[in-house]
């Protein structure tokens, strides 16, 4: 759909910095928003008159609002520890996917207008005029960043390029250049209930024959219910897990679970997305107003807990904002946490014996796991350090015999993004997102020949979506990848438990 | 009282001023600026004392750049004691009597300004050697590099090639701090040296130096992991609930 040819990257046995290659992501441009997508969502249309002025003018709210941005924007010393760092990099070699040098696409322009040695000695320090090119290089290179904040992890004073390129979007909304695939949803969400624009009745209809298709498995009456008033568990997830394969396998998975724990749960129409991009585009407005359904919606229902599902950038909102978004959530249960991940509470339920897995029915599969950006580098799990890397390992480990990580500087908080993060899940970017996908493709075939590895878990949404898209790229199948709650239904006991 | 002392007193007057003044409008601002949301970076410790413990870690080890690239934590780190334990030894032109620490770490101060050539000119080399880097330099990354160079090269010169009289610099020193001003010795290498020391102070607080107070500011570093447990309201993010 209108993206250019492009050669997919071959995997190397060990992973090789790039030499540069100037310019050679210069031509990856996502469709811009039309004016009703924009202005749906309080966004000027088009480019507004006096459009520069604007910006520079937004730029000095941002960094009265924004400790972050404020720092950050001083405190780079251009040491280079990040530039190896971005798959964005690692894949393409265009030295604007540098984190530093992505930075230094705002820096400058910071500098320029906000510094003393940026108005007076310009060439020295690198400082530069906010024109229409340099608005040109921004709508391209901030739209090469999936906010994974790998970078923020190695440099020496935490900077975090995902704070950086979210000033930038939202300095480009404010003054009329929008992201098609981003604001559209954004309206989506606002209009339908979610991502995906699936309304009301539909999506009660596709949960029904859901539970049909689970009886006819399993013979059991496993239940998708939804706007269950007095329920006691609400489960916000991603749209996808409603149809989309391989995430619907994993709300099958919440739903046994909770049909095996005796948990009353209930999905919300009102809320029926746990994705909200307005993280992506930097909108603290949008953010809230997105995640304030799901309050909405918890209240009406009267439940007691608030469950998150499989959806990394959604985890990393619920997580680390919702408290301060839409909190405090002291109508809820103080016994569990709020909100709590599906994680959590599956890990919970199996260390209480309170669910029992049968390892046996996952025989098959050689599983690895893939740590989701969002939720290695941007939350937590369990009230323990490292939760989010232990918990779904260890969920993993309960419903598989065989399980194998990948290369130790690919996991965890060093993880490499999917690729598709961030706003970039559109046909469009495709090849930003294969090539972006380079390095973990590369950890992962380690594992698949040493390995025999032949499933790789995750519990994100947009990285289900997007291995679906690059695994055949790189001549994996793509029914490779999946969700960990996929794994849990299939070796969950349905029946009693003793 | 000759002129290179009156033009050195108000020198160093001057570059005192815009280093407190300078510095001191920066921090401020990065105090006020609020951090309207709970962003610490993974592996983040969940109470206050794990992040002193972090942040200590991040300042004194570098542990960040670390993890990052060996060759730049090696001379950056390198660079950065040896300038720590100089500046500690210098502590002995602004102190009567010497303290103790300080008369102890004479001998050790001396290798320290080699350890911080050493140290500057990997750092330096980087900035030539490797694409990425080079890629990123802009003239006044290489000109802070020059600065640096240049005083710690004055500053040997003086201790190995032609001596100044460090007595006579001391009082002067002494004097700035008294308001009572005594003459400067007219050496070339002290000049220059002291020239360029004042000139980096005074462009501390507007330049990249200012990674220094912006470490301790950086919301990714500086934040416990208790989102959860903790409303992080801004003011300005409190105003959108009354709407």
């Amino acid at each position: 759909m209108g993206a250019p040819e492009f050669q997919t990257p071959p995997l190397k046995e060990y992973p090789v910095i790039p030499i540069l290659a100037k310019d050679a992501m210069a031509g990856s441009r996502p469709y811009v928003a039309s004016e009703k997508m924009n202005e749906a969502i309080g966004f000027p249309g088009k480019l507004v008159e006096g459009w520069q002025a604007r910006a520079i003018a937004k730029m000095g709210e941002l960094l009265g609002k924004y400790r972050s941005l404020k720092v950050f924007l001083d405190a780079c010393v251009h040491c280079g520890a990040c530039t190896d760092k971005c798959q964005y990099f690692l894949g393409t070699g265009d030295p604007k996917n540098m984190p530093v040098a992505r930075q230094e696409l705002v820096r400058k322009v910071y500098r320029r207008y906000f510094t003393f040695a940026g108005k007076y000695f310009p060439r020295l320090v690198g400082a530069e005029d906010l024109t229409e090119a340099v608005l040109e290089d921004w709508y391209r290179y901030f739209n090469q960043c999936s906010e994974c904040r790998r970078c923020s992890v190695y440099c020496p004073y935490g900077i975090d390029t995902a704070e950086i390129t979210m000033a930038a979007k939202e300095i480009m909304d404010s003054v009329g250049v929008g992201q098609k695939y981003t604001n559209e949803i954004i309206g989506k969400v606002h209009r339908l209930g979610n991502n995906l624009g699936l309304p009301g009745p539909a999506l009660a209809d596709t949960l029904e024959t859901l539970e049909e298709e689970i009886k006819e498995d399993t013979g059991a009456d496993v239940r998708l219910p939804v706007n269950e008033a007095g329920a006691e568990v609400l489960v916000i997830t991603p749209s996808a897990d409603f149809f989309a394969e391989p995430h619907v396998f994993s709300l099958i998975g919440y739903a046994k679970v909770f049909h095996a724990a005796g948990i009353r749960w209930t999905l919300s129409s009102h809320a029926s997305e746990a994705g909200n991009f307005g993280l992506f585009i930097g909108s603290y407005e949008q953010m809230r107003k997105i995640a304030l359904r799901i309050r909405e919606a918890a209240l009406e229902l009267g439940v007691r807990r608030i469950v998150v599902g499989e959806c990394g950038h959604a985890w990393r909102v619920a997580y680390s904002f919702w408290n301060t978004l839409i909190g405090p959530f002291d109508f809820l249960d103080p016994r569990y946490p709020a909100p709590q991940h599906i994680c959590e509470l599956t890990d919970d339920l199996i260390r209480r014996g309170a669910i029992r897995l049968d390892k046996e029915a996952n025989d098959a599969r050689v599983v690895t796991f893939h740590d989701s950006c969002n939720v290695a580098r941007g939350a937590g799990m369990g009230g323990i350090a490292r939760g989010q890397f232990i918990i779904p390992r260890r969920i993993i480990q309960a419903a598989c015999n065989h399980f194998h990580d990948m290369a130790p500087e690919t996991i965890h908080e060093a993880t490499f993004c999917c690729g598709g993060g961030g706003g970039l899940l559109t046909d469009e970017l495709t090849e930003l997102r294969v090539k972006g996908a380079l390095p973990r493709m590369e950890a992962l075939k380690a594992v698949v020949d040493e390995h025999g590895v032949n499933f790789m878990a995750t519990i994100c949404a947009i990285c289900k979506a997007q291995f679906s898209k690059v695994l055949p790229y790189y001549r994996f199948d793509m029914s490779m990848i999946g969700g960990v709650h996929q794994l849990v239904g299939d070796a969950i006991r349905l029946g009693r438990n003793d | 009282m000759s002129a290179v002392t009156i033009i050195y007193a108000c020198l160093f007057y001057a570059a005192t001023a815009m280093l407190v003044v300078g510095l001191a409008a920066k921090i401020a601002g990065y105090a006020r600026t609020p951090a309207p949301l709970t962003v610490p970076t993974t592996p983040a410790p969940r109470t206050r004392a794990g992040v002193a413990l972090r942040m200590a870690r991040e300042v004194a080890l570098f542990e960040s750049l670390f993890r990052a690239n060996k060759w730049t934590w090696l001379f950056g780190w390198l660079f950065h004691a040896a300038l720590a334990l100089v500046l500690f030894r210098h502590l002995r032109y602004f102190t009567e009597p010497v303290w103790a620490a300080v008369a102890l770490a004479q001998p050790a101060g001396v290798y320290a300004g080699f350890a911080m050539l050493a140290g500057l000119a990997g750092l330096w080399a980087r900035r030539f050697l490797v694409e990425r880097i080079r890629y990123i330099s802009t003239w006044s990354d290489h000109l802070m590099l020059a600065l640096l160079v240049l005083i710690a090269l004055s500053g040997l010169m003086m201790k190995y090639v032609s001596h100044t009289d460090v007595v006579a610099v001391k009082a002067f020193m002494l004097g700035l701090m008294r308001f009572d001003w005594q003459p400067l010795p007219a050496d070339g290498p002290l000049l220059v040296h002291l020239f360029l020391a004042a000139a980096l102070m005074a462009l501390f607080p507007a330049s990249k130096l200012l990674h220094a107070p912006g470490v301790f500011f950086s919301p990714t570093r500086n934040q416990a992991d208790d989102s959860r447990e903790r409303r992080r309201l801004a003011p300005w993010a409190a105003e959108l609930e009354k709407k």
